[in-house]
């Protein structure tokens, strides 16, 4: 198999609607997150963050501009793939500001449904599930119900299921809004652990200001450009 | 894969359940009513084989004798039996009235019969056939009425000797047999008063002052020389409307066979009731759709965010709309139990027969499905409608 580029953004843009009401909210986007590597998007409110998000989600299809997921490339002044829906399946893991768990599903199936829809039979799909859960310390609430949970613990299964199919992107946006600062550390901590080591690339879209200093890189969008700036880095105990 | 439909009932198991019970309660009542129109028939059906009749001789050009009066003279079975292939043949009288038992009273078909002949309950389930041709009677359990017990029928008392089942005029009232002679005076009888009041009246006509001739009038007077049919049992070998010809052509009456009659009974007699019932089977069936579809669409309403994030997380569509599917199909199969439970339960303790067949039920159950099946289109559309983007937000 060919070597995962991570996220590659080049030239993008999006415009919404068309003649005199249209807004375009991303004007010339350029980014790069390597395997492995957690990065930061931040940027005033309406700047583009959700977005492009949505964008590289492929929830939404941009107006023109290149973006390669792993070792596909996905646009390219159209899309490459025709079933978006495995494509989002199977190289993309989304984590969200609410977790969005299924409620009437408990918590390893969360989990297990993503290999379950990719095709892997029930007993696979969760061991996979509690293998996660494990490597994320939830092992002990899975057979629990969502509703069963603290936000802390919500967020990790999410992240797990974010996990679960070992894409080689991962899309997060704010995902500690609602978590307290020792909470949302941790939850930046397990993405740092996990990129690491399913050298998956992340996306964490952001306001937070306990967790903008964590990051290395940072991406400032702004007029419907990014900027790329370092970040402080700072080590996560 | 997991059931995403069953894991969500689970787990609102009680929201669904209520509306199943709900639902399954309107569709007892639909079962119901179509057993109420199946009872109908049956009725219909155990009448005419009650009879014990092959034909039926009644008054020319009526739909008699039990969808319209009848009345033919109490001799013609004379001339009916010389007919070729007719086997046995006797009066009957029908006269729906009410029978006094002690305090309280009870609607009943009173049929006047002779001993031994056509027009005779078939089997009893205790006692004895009327055998003395005065003030003996056979009645229908669903009377209420026991064996020895007085029963009064206008000004005379009948000794209950007999009791049979199921034995129902098709208006569903229980039958009483009694002897055909006090069932024609039953049907002519008048008061004391009027009785004198004629006699006086037709003693002051000059035209019957021969004493022979008075005696002769108030004596016709007093009886009734007519029944409403005439019974006819067929000997083998002979069919119902090679023997029907010669009576209806030579006697001027109208007769009709057991199909006939089965056709007047069910397509006349029980027609405006049979399209009430079906009236009230369409209204049931919108209304149960209409509440199988307003439940599962609020219930997808209520679960939009969790199908944007599997939408987002690739789930199929075909997943998603299977899932809504089968919870509508969930939702009426529990409905369905519930019904046929409820309308078992109660059916016997309707006043009239309601038969519930097993064809009528699986109908049902086709239906119900299929209903669902329509109702859930509102909520997968809805469902398919929405849009994974929904589920990053804004
Ligand atoms: N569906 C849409 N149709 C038209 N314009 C849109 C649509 N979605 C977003 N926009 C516009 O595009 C711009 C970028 O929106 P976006 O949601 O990406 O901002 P954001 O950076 O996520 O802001 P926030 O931090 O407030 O969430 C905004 O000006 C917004 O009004
Ligand atoms: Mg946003």
């Amino acid at each position: 198999m060919e070597e995962s580029k991570g996220i590659l953004i080049e030239g993008m843009r999006k415009r919404y609607g068309e003649g005199d009401t249209a807004v375009d909210a991303l004007k010339a986007v350029n980014m790069h997150v390597t395997p492995g590597e957690v990065v930061g998007l931040i940027g005033p409110s309406g700047s583009g963050k959700s977005t492009l998000l949505k964008c590289l989600g492929a929830v939404i299809e941009p107006t023109a501009g290149r973006m390669t997921l792993g070792n596909k490339v996905i646009y390219d002044n159209g899309w490459q793939i025709k079933d978006l829906r495995a494509l989002r399946r199977d190289n993309i893991g989304f984590v969200f500001q609410a977790p969005y768990l299924i409620p009437f599903l408990d918590v390893t199936d969360n989990v297990a449904l993503l290999p379950m829809l990719a095709g892997h039979s029930n007993a696979e799909s969760r061991k996979r599930a509690v293998a996660l859960l494990e490597a994320l310390d939830v092992a002990h609430r899975a057979k629990a119900m969502p509703s069963q949970l603290s936000g802390g613990e919500q967020q990790r299964v999410a992240i797990a299921r974010a996990l679960v199919n070992q894409p080689p992107v991962i899309l997060a946006d704010e995902p500690t809004a609602p978590l307290d600062s020792e909470r949302a550390l941790s939850v930046i901590r397990i993405l740092n652990q996990m990129a690491q080591q399913y050298q998956t690339a992340v996306i964490v879209v952001t306001h937070d200001e306990k967790i903008i200093p964590t990051f290395k890189r940072i991406y400032h969008i702004r007029d419907g450009g990014t900027h790329e700036e370092a970040g402080e880095g700072q080590a996560l105990g | 894969m997991i059931s995403l439909a069953a894991r969500d009932v689970l787990h609102t198991w009680g929201k669904f359940v209520f509306t199943g019970v709900g639902l399954g309660l309107l569709i007892g009542v639909t079962l119901t009513m179509a057993g109420v129109y199946r009872g109908m028939v049956d009725d219909a059906k155990v009448l005419l084989n009650n009879s014990g009749a092959d034909m039926w001789v009644v008054q020319k050009n009526t739909l008699g004798p039990y969808a319209e009066p009848s009345s033919v003279h109490d001799d013609i079975y004379r001339s009916i039996l010389a007919v070729p292939g007719v086997d046995r043949a006797a009066n009957v009288t029908y006269l729906t009235m009410q029978v006094r038992q002690g305090e309280h009273d009870v609607r009943a078909m009173v049929v006047g019969i002779i001993p031994n002949s056509p027009g005779e309950p078939s089997h009893l389930l205790a006692g004895r056939q009327i055998t003395r041709s005065h003030y003996e009677a056979v009645v229908d359990i669903a009377t209420g009425f026991k064996l020895g017990q007085t029963i009064r029928i206008r000004r005379h008392n009948y000794t209950v000797v007999g009791l049979t089942r199921r034995m129902v005029s098709s208006g569903g009232d229980p039958m009483v047999f009694i002897p055909l002679r006090d069932a024609q005076e039953a049907q002519f009888l008048k008061d004391n008063d009027a009785i004198i009041n004629e006699r006086n009246r037709t003693a002051a006509n000059p035209a019957f002052s021969h004493p022979e001739v008075l005696d002769a009038v108030i004596n016709s007077q007093s009886s009734n020389p007519f029944v409403n049919a005439v019974l006819v049992q067929i000997k083998p070998g002979f069919s119902a409307e090679k023997v029907a010809e010669p009576i209806q052509r030579w006697q001027r009456l109208q007769v009709y066979t057991r199909d006939q009659m089965e056709e007047i009974l069910v397509a006349k007699l029980i027609a405006t009731s049979s399209k009430q019932i079906a009236m009230f089977l369409v209204i049931l069936a919108i209304v149960s759709a209409a509440i199988v579809a307003f439940i599962i669409y609020t219930l997808t309403m209520g679960k939009i965010r969790e199908i944007a994030v599997l939408k987002l997380i690739g789930t199929r569509n075909r997943t998603i709309a299977g899932m809504i599917m089968q919870q509508a199909i969930g939702l009426g199969v529990i409905g369905f139990v519930v019904g046929k439970v409820s309308a078992t339960l109660w059916a016997p303790m309707f006043p009239k027969y309601v038969l519930l067949e097993p064809g009528d039920a699986l109908r049902g159950f086709i239906a119900i499905v299929i209903i669902c099946i329509l109702a859930s289109l509102l909520a997968i559309r809805a469902a398919l409608k929405v849009d994974p983007a929904e589920a990053i937000g804004g």
